[in-house]
């Protein structure tokens, strides 16, 4: 995977800025896509394009356990969220809804640098500044939910949850 | 064998074999909730597993309690959406006004001692009140549970918080926490279960201990636990203890005898000061109201300050009782009656106001004094609103005097 990155070199990015509570009342996606991240730049969903990654500091998706944030990022054609560290629910939340999410806490990263993804190898690469850092691992359970698109998908196929 | 902390055991009795913090482990689950905030999209992914049946339609339970009464017609359809699945499948469902979903799971005994169980709701580790391990989960994980009766999970890391000493007379269970949330800071117990023990803990109500274990969501944490010395309940039950030789990831030690109000400052929960700080602050908007502190006890210690007087001029004091259950109590009691004649108004039972979907959302620049538990920027559904979190005791006392008030200084 291959992407611009949008950074916000923020700590504790909270589900509310991501998509505030008023606008989660819904089953269209598109509605989430229109207010996702409004609050903390309002320019957001008009730039995003499909495929660009967001980066972000520690913390990322504290607060509420609305699935509507990951599917919100998903929905506005984010690929892939790449933070210093996530919040538990919205960590569970992006894999099973398909979305990659990578723990990187070293990194340089600024905003509009291209970057490739090895999600195999957990390596990102910084093609902007030639650079390559490393994520955490996931859990063998969460990448086999991931890898089948997500937990429904997986479900769907399998029956069960994964063996440990 | 090594000592196990409380989320350990109750993991373990769920997963079939002894495990310990960070193994990952396959477990059942003794109960499933979520609400209209939760629910449509879990229905959703529900039915897209291929779902027809629940597990088990005595262990589900969906509650309208986020946008009700609804506001507009694209959240009434949502709520018809519930009501019809509920109908369908046989679940328990709580209707418009029924009260916050948290509350109605104790209250009803939904949850018991040694359960563990999952909420569509970040605050599910409420439940660590009653001994239960209760998380926070979205709404596909809630939907698998709703299928298949089990989940998996990470075992948790546990940070012990031991309180020592004694609550001063007009100090609560909120400013206990509080305090504990400025230590920790938002992410300090990040994927961690937290403990509750120490002398102080023991005298607490089961509404207080609720207190405790429902704000462990603003450090992170996935799950709760309050020791259960001292803690009745009105069933037959037994408390589930941690081993003395358990291993912890940290200790929090605090006396609690000095404590003095606290009050969260905008924009995040862990920006929390004592009340020296912040009084003579102007506020617009009081609420006490959320699945943190909107039960009996809540609403009697706002009576107790108001008692025989007025709200300030300028002040809206809005109150959303935890349940029916609550208001009725309330009603019988006297407490509605004194807390309206002083000026305040009561809405539905229910998030609304917390959440900034439905009701009481603030103007821009309006200074909100809450006894709800999140004031993120937006929170209250306008980014342009300061809101400022406290007890009960403080958000009644804010609003007889129009500015940030200890109460002690009105009683």
């Amino acid at each position: 995977m291959q992407g611009k990155a949008h950074a916000y070199p923020v700590d504790n990015i909270d589900t509310d800025r991501i998509i505030a509570g008023k606008y989660t009342k819904t089953l269209d996606f598109s509605q989430l896509a229109a207010h996702c991240l409004e609050d903390l730049d309002p320019t957001f969903s008009q730039k995003v394009q499909a495929g660009d990654l967001l980066v972000a500091g520690e913390n990322f998706g504290c607060g509420s356990s609305r699935e509507q944030a990951p599917v919100a990022l998903k929905a506005a054609g984010v690929a892939a969220v790449i933070a210093r560290s996530f919040a538990r629910i919205f960590y569970r939340n992006a894999i099973n809804i398909g979305l990659p999410v990578l723990e990187v806490p070293d990194h340089t990263i600024q905003d509009g640098d291209q970057l490739s993804i090895d999600f195999e190898n957990g390596i990102i690469t910084n093609l902007t500044r030639q650079e390559s850092y490393a994520a955490t691992r996931l859990p063998s359970v969460m990448l086999k939910i991931l890898q089948a698109g997500g937990l429904t998908a997986y479900l769907t196929e399998h029956g069960d949850y994964p063996s440990e | 064998m090594a000592g196990q902390t409380v989320a350990e055991k109750i993991i373990s009795a769920h997963a079939g074999k002894r495990v310990y913090a960070n193994e990952v482990a396959i477990v059942r689950v003794d109960g499933a909730m979520a609400t209209d905030a939760t629910a449509p999209l879990a229905i959703q992914a529900f039915r897209q597993m291929g779902g027809k049946r629940l597990w088990d339609a005595q262990r589900v339970a969906l509650v309208l309690d986020h946008a009700t009464p609804a506001p507009n017609e694209r959240v009434a359809n949502l709520h018809r959406l519930m009501r019809d699945f509920a109908q369908e499948t046989g679940c328990h469902f709580y209707d418009v006004g029924a009260g916050i979903c948290h509350q109605l799971m104790v209250e009803n005994a939904h949850v018991k001692p040694g359960d563990l169980f999952l909420g569509a709701d970040s605050h599910t580790p409420t439940y660590g009140a009653v001994n239960a391990l209760s998380c926070g989960v979205g709404s596909t994980d809630l939907a698998a549970a709703m299928l298949t009766g089990k989940t998996w999970l990470k075992v948790p890391q546990t940070l012990k918080v031991v309180l020592n000493g004694t609550l001063p007379a007009g100090i609560s269970a909120k400013d206990v926490i509080l305090r504990v949330i400025k230590e920790t800071t938002i992410s300090g117990a990040t994927y961690m279960a937290v403990e509750f023990t120490g002398e102080a803990v023991v005298p607490m109500s089961l509404a207080s201990r609720m207190v405790l274990a429902n704000m462990v969501a603003e450090m992170g944490a996935k799950c709760a636990n309050v020791d259960a010395t001292g803690l009745t309940l009105p069933y037959d039950w037994e408390p589930v203890f941690a081993d003395a030789d358990a291993t912890y990831a940290r200790v929090i030690t605090l006396d609690v005898s000095d404590l003095r109000p606290m009050v969260a400052v905008p924009h995040a929960p862990d920006n929390v000061v004592p009340i020296e700080q912040v009084r003579g602050i102007t506020v617009h908007q009081a609420f006490i109201g959320s699945c943190t502190n909107a039960r009996l006890e809540d609403l009697h210690e706002a009576a107790r300050i108001l008692r025989g007087r007025q709200v300030a001029r300028g002040v809206r004091l809005m109150i959303a009782p935890a349940s029916h259950a609550v208001f009725m109590q309330a009603v019988k009691d006297g407490t509605v009656e004194t807390l309206t004649q002083a000026g305040a108004f009561f809405v539905t039972s229910g998030c609304g106001v917390c959440v900034g979907t439905h009701q009481g959302v603030p103007s821009d620049g309006d200074v909100v004094i809450s006894s709800t538990n999140r004031n993120f920027k937006g929170r209250m559904g306008n980014p342009n609103a300061q809101i400022y979190l406290s007890s009960p005791a403080v958000v009644a006392a804010s609003a007889l005097c129009g500015v940030i008030t200890d109460p002690q200084d009105v009683l």
